[in-house]
């Protein structure tokens, strides 16, 4: 046993990784799942043998959760209020007559 | 990201709202949520009650699937052939996947895994009682394929309209998983069924031995499952574990015709009225002797388990250490903290109310 205590961390210290699945080409990567590793290629093989063990993915991320920042959950949150007033964003604000075509 | 972040002790998953936010305003946003039949993620405010129950449901369902290789992994060595062989492996190697799945989800509660395998092999969380009952024979491989994992399906499907997020997301993966792990079984059974006298014995005797514990994985009857009510409400459950086992029942029947078993239980017929078959008495007696330690296995597994993990501290010890002179010492204790578990503050103060009385499913 060595004398560093990062070395001797027990599992529960190796870092939490958030692993991202991109399904075949022309999708994009979606979340599937996290786990544990203690460095980022094992990170990849051990999410390799967890999420894709059924021809899954064709491609993985791993990037260790505390990375990630990420908004509050909350639907009511002011932090997306901004975009909550802009019905103009949308194609279904406008009126065309029917007799348009193409549009 | 948010605007105003308090210290309110009182509500410590609540720093992400605004301060202005009430307890009743909370307690109200939650049960809205639910009652619209969304979601509840990872780091909106819950109740407490809410965040034990599916701490507790998520462990002991998570040991279960990784004390679950046991049974099976006994066979691999001595499958009859090599597709045999590899199926299984194949299946095992699903279970630790879905006791893997199950401990992320809840750690984003605020579970910590290394916690939680520490409560399973000292005993203080349980698992199914299902898995402390041996396998004797080839047969038993299947008839856990066709039973066990056939009652594992009937209990998991409705669990992927769960109402946390991150366990209704696992257990939909879990199902697709699962159908493999049934299908084969029914279809190893099929195979013996169209071997000798001797290999029908077996399926018969792995059938007698199996059917009764996989009705008891439903859990007891509902009027003595006094947590139901409220898990119902949460929509945490979905159906109670009497309507489960009558499902189970129903779809099972037709099963063991085709397959030229009998099921045993005198009083198992169609009732016309009910539009439901009746069966017999489960020895709920030895249901609580199992799940209180005493089935023919329960010491094995745990030991095992506990053998597995301390023999695997070496292996993790190394892996850390590389990591550490590879990425000169970032892997240290305070880099893990998950993105979805509000603070450490959080953490601490659920590893003290989470699990220790876990009831078996």
């Amino acid at each position: 046993m060595s004398g560093d205590a990062a070395a001797v961390s027990p599992r529960s210290q190796w870092p939490l990784y958030e692993v991202f699945v991109r399904g075949k080409r022309g999708l994009n990567h979606v979340h599937v799942g996290s786990l544990h590793a203690p460095d980022d290629e094992m990170a990849l093989r051990h999410a390799r043998d967890l999420y894709t063990r059924r021809n899954e993915g064709v491609s993985i991320w791993v990037v260790r959760a505390e990375y990630i920042t990420a908004s509050s959950p909350d639907e009511k949150d002011p932090f997306f209020a901004p975009s909550g007033d802009k019905v103009y964003r949308h194609p279904t604000f406008y009126e065309i007559p029917d007799n348009v075509p193409h549009m | 990201m948010t605007t105003v972040r308090s210290d309110d002790v009182e509500f410590p998953h609540s720093r992400e709202h605004d301060v202005t936010s009430s307890p009743n305003e909370l307690q109200r946003h939650f049960e809205r949520t639910i009652e619209h039949d969304h979601r509840i993620e990872p780091r909106d405010w819950m109740p407490d009650g809410y965040r034990k129950t599916m701490v507790r449901q998520i462990a002991q369902h998570a040991h279960s699937e990784i004390i679950g290789m046991q049974p099976e992994g006994n066979w691999i060595t001595r499958a009859p052939s090599l597709r045999r062989k590899a199926i299984l492996l194949a299946k095992v190697q699903d279970e630790a996947g879905h006791g893997l799945y199950l401990y992320s989800a809840a750690e984003t509660l605020g579970a910590d895994r290394e916690d939680l395998t520490v409560r399973l092999i000292e005993g203080r969380q349980k698992y199914s009682s299902i898995f402390n009952y041996p396998t004797l024979t080839f047969a038993d491989v299947g008839v856990i394929g066709w039973l066990v994992d056939g009652a594992a399906i009937c209990n998991q499907v409705p669990l992927c309209r769960s109402s946390y997020g991150p366990y209704a997301r696992a257990m939909i993966r879990i199902c697709k998983e699962e159908s493999f792990h049934q299908r084969q079984g029914y279809e190893l059974l099929m195979t013996m069924m169209r071997g000798t006298e001797a290999q029908r014995r077996m399926v018969q005797d792995a059938t007698d031995r199996w059917w009764w514990p996989s009705l008891m994985m439903f859990g007891p009857p509902d009027v003595e499952s006094p947590n139901t009510a409220q898990s119902m409400a949460w929509k945490v459950k979905r159906h109670t574990n009497d309507e489960l086992r009558q499902r189970f029942v129903d779809m099972t029947v037709p099963q063991a015709q085709a397959l030229g078993v009998t099921l045993p239980d005198p009083d198992l017929r169609w009732n016309p009225e009910r539009g439901h078959y009746d069966f017999g008495e489960i020895d709920w007696a030895e249901f609580k002797q199992i799940i209180s330690g005493n089935g023919p296995c329960n010491a094995q597994r745990v030991a095992a388990r506990r053998a597995a993990h301390e023999g695997g501290e070496w292996v993790r010890e190394a892996a850390a250490a590389y990591a550490a002179k590879h990425t000169g010492g970032r892997t240290g204790p305070d880099r893990h903290k998950s993105t979805y578990a509000a603070s450490a503050a959080v953490q601490d103060r659920h590893k003290s109310t989470y699990g220790d009385s876990g009831s078996a499913a």
